[in-house]
């Protein structure tokens, strides 16, 4: 630094940010990951290997990837049509996307087990369609018992149940992601793929797609990262069946409820590591995206 | 045949893509809304008001209100503060700097709870016997002080670092609080003050202004919206944070419930009527805070960034 700095405040905003961050953030992830070192390597693996935390990963990291796509197909609808087109009560739709963000999770999780429920707004339909269709299509195996599954409960206390509420949470992320980037995109280039030739269809895979892929796959991580560790809309829907519809946050709570610090807090450092990894890969992708684009 | 421009579709197209939209909407977002209200006013007015004049419930409302009273304003420091640093000055780690500050939105709430068990839960480093044999001198000055006249408001004070709890009480439930909602007032500041630059705060120090003068004077009135709107996202969150207090608070009746917290335990009780009618409260945060944040993106022309 070799200029004078003229503007004030300096150590005073560096030393308070650093205090803080630490004191907060740096401090109790590094107890976390403290902690769980404790445990050896061999026991590290042997709880990671356990049934129940196999099937909460299975359900956790699966749910979430399912959630978060369907959130990017259905976000990026919601997000062309609420930027390209001009309808009644277009505000009012537009700021309704962001009601997952501003609802408590609490309140989310025990809503949609009401509406999901055999007796619930949407989940009656569900449960009556899906008996209907085990009827009459008979597919037995694996599908009849999930139809079976759906026509008894709704879509609560299913894996069903999880995706739907990590939809819910995640459906907001690409959309609020893909705006910004959907109203600055140039006319001109689509004009100009029109002139020469190109249907709607066409220009919409050639050229609009390629340049709002980068913050597709923004608002996919982000809706991921957010599905990975949510807890409060997912408790109440999935009914928590062991080996069946526990998430990996709610093995944490269980462990800590047996005052099991340890294999607590090797499961989150364990989740902390996986989500880190994943959202490293996806962030390494999308530079080649952007490298690729220009 | 109409002509329409080349850069949109025709109108059939355009009719399926606004209907499966608002479908969408509707049926996953507007319909839990709606269903708040309903099953809170499912057996009549009455039944609503009672269950929020609950003893209970209403400390639960008084808790939430003051831990969102506590961690909102300290995140709001931290947040100009970190903005400023990051913004007016360029310094080796800074990027790294703003990593670290979106840490929290990777981390799971539950694990943003489970941190501070282990720090200051009964089998973590700092237990709460430890931490009382830490803190007893300083427990001892307080207590002393609180003898002599006109300062015995110092007793409460004492009396906790006598025996000081953190974890199952209020300073638990306000730490995780703080570490899940770390990031909204900075996240919302860092961007809009790198669009303005330093040119103003250079010239007010230039033209003699003193650091707290230029803050207040120039800096602060350009970036008051974003403040607003980062104490905003932030306070809902707070307010309604479920999974990180969930860990800590140890679940005490009366005490250490939340309002998202009392909904649990009324909901686990099967008393959905009441449980609701605690939910619709939180709806109605959540309506309001919707409501003021499109004011202010309206008002402010504060565009918003977009996310948490």
């Amino acid at each position: 630094m070799s200029r004078r700095r003229i503007i004030p405040g300096f150590g005073l905003s560096l030393g308070f940010t650093l205090a803080y961050l630490g004191v907060i953030i740096l401090i109790p992830l590094a107890a976390l990951f403290l902690k769980a070192g404790k445990l050896g390597w061999s026991a590290w693996v042997k709880l990671l290997t356990t049934p129940q935390v196999v099937a909460a990963a299975k359900l956790s990291f699966g749910a979430s990837l399912a959630a978060a796509f369907v959130s990017a197909v259905l976000g990026l609808l919601v997000a062309w049509v609420l930027v390209r087109y001009r309808f009644p009560g277009r505000r009012l739709f537009d700021a309704m996307v962001d009601l997952p963000f501003a609802l408590p999770t609490a309140v989310a999780g025990i809503t949609l087990t009401e509406i999901y429920s055999t007796h619930g707004w949407i989940g009656q339909y569900l449960a009556r369609s899906a008996a209907w269709l085990n009827e009459h299509w008979q597919p037995g195996g694996r599908t009849g018992d999930l139809l079976a599954e759906w026509a008894k409960k709704g879509a609560c206390y299913s894996p069903l149940g999880v995706f739907i509420a990590l939809f819910f949470i995640g459906l907001p992320f690409v959309v609020r992601t893909l705006q910004p980037v959907m109203e600055d995109l140039p006319k001109d280039v689509e004009e100009a793929s029109a002139m020469l030739g190109a249907n709607r269809w066409t220009v919409f895979r050639r050229v609009i797609f390629p340049a709002i892929l980068p913050a597709l796959i923004t608002g996919f991580t982000l809706a991921f990262a957010r599905a990975v560790g949510e807890y409060g809309s997912v408790i109440f829907i999935s009914g928590n069946l062991p080996l069946k519809t526990e998430i990996l946050p709610l093995l944490i709570v269980n462990q800590l409820e047996q005052f099991k610090y340890e294999a607590a807090a090797v499961i989150a450092a364990s989740m902390l590591i996986v989500s880190f990894a994943l959202l490293f890969l996806i962030n390494l992708l999308q530079r080649r995206l952007n490298w690729r684009a220009r | 045949m109409s002509h329409r421009p080349v850069t949109t579709e025709s109108f059939g197209v355009k009719c399926l893509l606004v209907g499966a939209t608002l479908t969408v909407l509707v049926l996953f977002l507007f319909l839990p809304l709606c269903a708040v209200f309903n099953e809170a006013l499912r057996k009549g007015t009455e039944v609503f008001f009672a269950s929020l004049r609950e003893p209970v419930a209403a400390s639960a409302i008084k808790l939430t209100l003051l831990t969102a009273a506590i961690a909102v304003p300290l995140n709001a420091l931290f947040g100009v503060a970190a903005a400023w640093l990051v913004t007016k000055f360029r310094f080796p780690g800074r990027s790294l700097l703003v990593a670290l500050i979106d840490l929290p939105f990777a981390v799971s709430p539950v694990v943003a709870g489970l941190v501070w068990m282990l720090i200051f839960g009964s089998k973590g480093w700092l237990p709460p016997g430890d931490l009382a044999d830490l803190l007893a001198p300083l427990a001892k000055v307080v207590l002393a002080a609180a003898e002599t006249p006109g300062f015995g408001w110092l007793s409460g004070l004492g009396d906790w670092l006598d025996r000081p709890k953190i974890v199952f009480d209020l300073p638990g439930i306000v730490i995780a609080t703080v570490f899940v909602t770390f990031p909204f007032v900075a996240r919302e500041l860092i961007p809009l003050m790198e669009t303005q630059g330093t040119d103003e705060e250079e010239a007010a120090v230039t033209l003699g202004a003193r650091g707290w003068q230029v803050f207040r004077r120039v800096t602060l009135p350009n970036i008051k919206w974003g403040l607003l709107y980062g104490v905003l996202l932030c306070n809902a969150r707070a307010m309604g944070e479920f999974g990180a207090v969930s860990v800590v608070s140890g679940h005490i009746r009366g005490k250490t419930n939340t309002l998202p917290l009392h909904v649990e335990v009324l909901y686990n009780e099967y008393q959905y009527s009441a449980a609701f009618a605690c939910a619709s409260l939180l709806a109605l945060l959540a309506l309001v805070t919707l409501l003021l944040k499109d004011v202010i993106e309206r008002f402010g022309g504060h565009a918003g960034s977009r996310g948490h």
